[in-house]
């Protein structure tokens, strides 16, 4: 055992060091920190700038476009990714329907999709969850019904993330409504731009507009934008949803989330006028999060071996989902703890480019809001319910 | 011992709980939220003439009720049912309390206003140093001629922007966290010299940063005896902290309710999720967080007229008991709900929002706990 990195891979972490200090783009730095909402463009200016590099699927094979790296380089790439606090790429291409479409797609479908997902040039949204089909996705009720060379797609997706962006939509829709619920689905890239798609915005505690609405009415699908075989689909969720919780500790970002709340606690006094950071309740209640933080961490890096000595993502990715989003969750906590009273100021609702002095520390104004909005974590991907069921039934056998 | 409810107070909370149900659902204070000012002002309005509650705390000599701590809870406790952004505990609670303890003329004309619902009163305590502690002050009265002239900022002053006074601590002497030379005054909202940066808060209030730039006030503005007023502040305090459990719970109560309900609806796989059995644990210790609550504000409540170690030990323990409480109950409605709890559409989220922000009111569970362990401490020395 040994915990230091090899001299190839700290040369590795260097070369990704250098590059970001490099090219990340100046105009971002920071925006996340504050919790600021992103635009197409932000969010998709890094993508583009990774995809020149050739760095933008880490986990594609080299084939289809990928670097080509061991698990390990991954793991350092993200890593540092998430100490220069650089804006996550979006998943949706890159991690969830890229790679159903290199593992069961054709070779036509690859070579029409994959490019345009690793250039950015088409943002994907993911159309599972419908609002009688949560944690049961397999009760899914979009009806496609097959005439001649397409399908004909009616019904209601919701959570939709992103989806007023996309330009395409991975979809799971019911084939067969007379087979058993997992027999009948077929997975479908719809074209957002079809006559028939609607997408309306969900706006959520926060006041954000993360989430859509996608009503379908009659949305003409061609047969040839089917995934794998007509009543398979089920096949490339599973693939995909074991994809979906890779990487989703999200230890290098809470890492990056705790010394942030670290500087605000410096910055804050607490009810003595001494710094919060040395305030006996307040540190040790950081210390704590820290000590949950480096075991979720080594826990990481033991399935990363594991992965490493030729063992997929198993069931322990689970466990890794329910800690890693309740400390992500416990962050945002303590970070609005810490602001106090300024937490309370609502800021969403002042007019855009308001020049007024700003109302309390700058690092107040998103802790209310974020704290709402993490809430999510412990919902979608799988809640930490349905995650705690899966650890009880594949790893103890219950 | 009784904890039974005297039939004004009975009446009282079922004539504001009937109103609050008619007139202030879910989708009645989303209207209102949206409103010009944030907030419908004939709703004050008719607690005072249709309700007739404003004087549920006042004595009879004032025209009031002749209620008090009590009233005043049941009255906070169906507020917090209905998340209503209604400044009972600033203007009748906090206000009225600081007039009864100065008495004389201001008493005199501005309680019938309150009871009229013509005066609106806001606590301006806090400060951008001062986190839960009032004596960590910087803001300056400075005697002028026959009155005084007040110079500082006062932050995140709750039901400010509407308000007709401002009830103020400043210093007249002494330096920030002394508790000697902290006197209090009862303003006019627009008085010249002072001005307001208004805004929403996140659950839904309407909030001011007050600035106090040499704002000049007549002799009457000062309430009690110059630089000795933390007592009746931290009196104040422990009053609008006991008012804020009451709200706390009956929130608490209420998101229980919409949980419970929402969890006997959901269907998946094939069953209501209520049916899980980590769903059912989890609503029951919300139930025991409530219930707790409920207790806990009772315990405050009746405890306010007890000397002052005494009052802050009862008011402090509810109030760290409650946060944490909300804090747990909160989170485990939104979880209990799904993606549809974190979505604006539903009254859950709102009041998840309204506890959290309760949480920390007059005090987060570290202020508290923190004041309890002075009082160790103070024993075991
Ligand atoms: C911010 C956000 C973004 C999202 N983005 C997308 C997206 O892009 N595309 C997409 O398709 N979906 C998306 N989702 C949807 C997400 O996957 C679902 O919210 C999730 O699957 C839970 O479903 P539900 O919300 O219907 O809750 P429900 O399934 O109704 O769950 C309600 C509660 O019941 C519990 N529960 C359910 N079943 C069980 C059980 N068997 N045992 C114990 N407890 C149980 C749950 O854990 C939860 O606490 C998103 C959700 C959110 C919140």
């Amino acid at each position: 055992m040994d915990l230091a990195f090899t001299p190839e891979e700290r040369a590795f972490r260097d070369e990704v060091r250098a590059f970001i200090a490099d090219n990340y783009p100046a105009e971002l730095r920071g925006k996340q920190d504050e919790g600021e909402e992103l635009g197409k463009e932000d969010m998709l200016s890094w993508h583009r700038i990774l995809y020149r590099k050739g760095w933008v699927a880490p986990a594609w094979p080299t084939e289809y476009g990928g670097p080509g790296w061991s698990a390990t380089q991954r793991y350092i790439f993200s890593e540092e990714l998430a100490r220069a606090d650089t804006i996550p790429v979006l998943p949706f291409g890159i991690n969830m329907v890229g790679p159903v479409i290199y593992t069961f797609g054709t070779p036509a479908q690859k070579e029409r999709f994959l490019p345009r997902i690793l250039s950015g040039d088409d943002w994907w949204c993911q159309g599972y969850s419908e609002p009688g089909a949560g944690s049961d996705l397999a009760s899914l009720r979009t009806r496609a019904e097959r005439v001649g060379d397409h399908y004909v797609v009616n019904g209601q997706k919701t959570w939709t993330t992103l989806a007023q962006h996309a330009d395409w939509g991975f979809f799971l829709v019911r084939t067969d409504p007379a087979a058993k619920p997992q027999e009948g689905i077929s997975f479908l890239l719809i074209d957002m731009t079809s006559p028939g798609v609607t997408v309306r915005p969900i706006i959520t505690l926060g006041g954000e507009h993360e989430v859509n609405e996608v009503w379908l009415e009659n949305v003409k699908v061609p047969v040839e934008n089917r995934i794998f075989e007509e009543n398979k689909g089920w096949t490339c969720a599973k693939f995909l949803l074991a994809h979906e919780r890779t990487g989703i500790a999200g230890v290098a970002r809470s890492k990056r989330g705790i010394e942030r709340l670290k500087g605000i606690a410096r910055a804050e006094l607490d009810d003595t006028g001494q710094p919060l950071l040395a305030n006996p309740f307040f540190r040790r209640k950081v210390a704590e999060l820290e000590c949950d933080l480096t075991a979720l961490e080594f826990t990481e890096l033991r399935t990363l071996a594991g992965e490493a000595s030729g063992k997929g993502p198993g069931p322990e990715s689970s466990l890794l989902k329910v800690k890693g989003t309740e400390i992500q969750q416990r962050i945002t906590e303590l970070v609005l703890e810490a602001v106090g009273q300024y937490g309370a100021p609502y800021f969403r609702a002042f007019p855009e480019g308001s020049n007024e002095s700003p109302i309390g520390p700058a690092h107040a104004h998103r802790a209310a809001p974020t704290y709402f909005n993490m809430r999510k974590t412990s919902i979608y991907g799988g809640s930490n319910e349905i995650q705690r069921n899966i650890i009880a039934k594949m790893v103890l056998g219950l | 011992m009784d904890f039974s409810f005297t039939e004004t107070q009975g009446m009282l909370r079922d004539s504001l709980a009937r109103y609050l149900r008619e007139r202030y659902d879910f989708d009645s204070r989303q209207k209102m939220l949206a409103m010009p000012g944030g907030r419908d002002p004939a709703i004050w309005k008719a607690f005072a003439e249709e309700l007739g509650i404003l004087g549920a705390g006042f004595p009879e000599e004032h025209g009031g009720l002749g209620g008090g701590h009590v009233d005043h809870m049941v009255i906070m406790e169906e507020l917090g049912r209905a998340i209503a952004i209604e400044p009972y505990l600033d203007t009748c609670i906090v206000g009225g309390g600081a007039l009864l303890a100065a008495g004389g003329d201001h008493a005199a004309t501005l309680i019938p206003g309150i009871i009229a619902g013509d005066v609106i009163i806001a606590f301006a305590w806090a400060e951008p140093k001062s986190r839960y502690n009032p004596a960590r002050i910087e803001t300056r009265a400075t005697a002028d001629g026959a009155g005084w002239t007040l110079s500082g900022h006062k932050s995140v002053v709750i039901a400010a922007p509407y308000a007709t006074h401002v009830l103020v601590t400043a210093r007249t002497g002494g330096a920030s966290g002394e508790r000697d030379g902290v006197s209090l005054f009862l303003v006019e909202a627009g008085t010249a010299g002072i001005t307001r940066r208004d805004y929403p808060t996140v659950d839904g209030w309407m909030a001011s940063e007050l600035f106090f730039e040499r704002a000049n006030v007549g002799p009457h503005a000062l309430l009690g005896a110059e630089g000795q007023a933390m007592g009746l502040v931290d009196e104040l305090l422990d009053r609008a902290t006991a008012a804020t459990c009451a709200e706390a719970a009956g929130t608490m109560r209420r998101l229980h309710e919409l949980t419970l309900d929402y969890a006997k609806q959901r269907q998946q796989f094939g069953q209501p999720i209520s049916k899980f059995q980590v769903i059912q644990h989890r609503l029951v210790d919300m139930l025991m967080e409530a219930e707790q609550a409920v207790s806990m504000a009772y315990q405050a409540t009746l405890r306010l007229d007890l000397r002052a170690a005494e009052r802050a030990r009862a008011v402090s323990q509810a109030k760290a008991k409650i946060a944490k409480g909300a804090r747990f109950l909160g989170q485990s409605a939104i979880q209990i709900h799904g993606g549809i709890g974190i979505t604006n559409e539903l009254a859950a989220g709102h009041y998840f929002k309204r506890l959290t922000m309760l949480e920390s009111r007059y005090g987060d569970q570290d202020h508290h706990l923190a004041r309890l362990e002075a009082m160790m401490m103070a024993e075991a020395a």
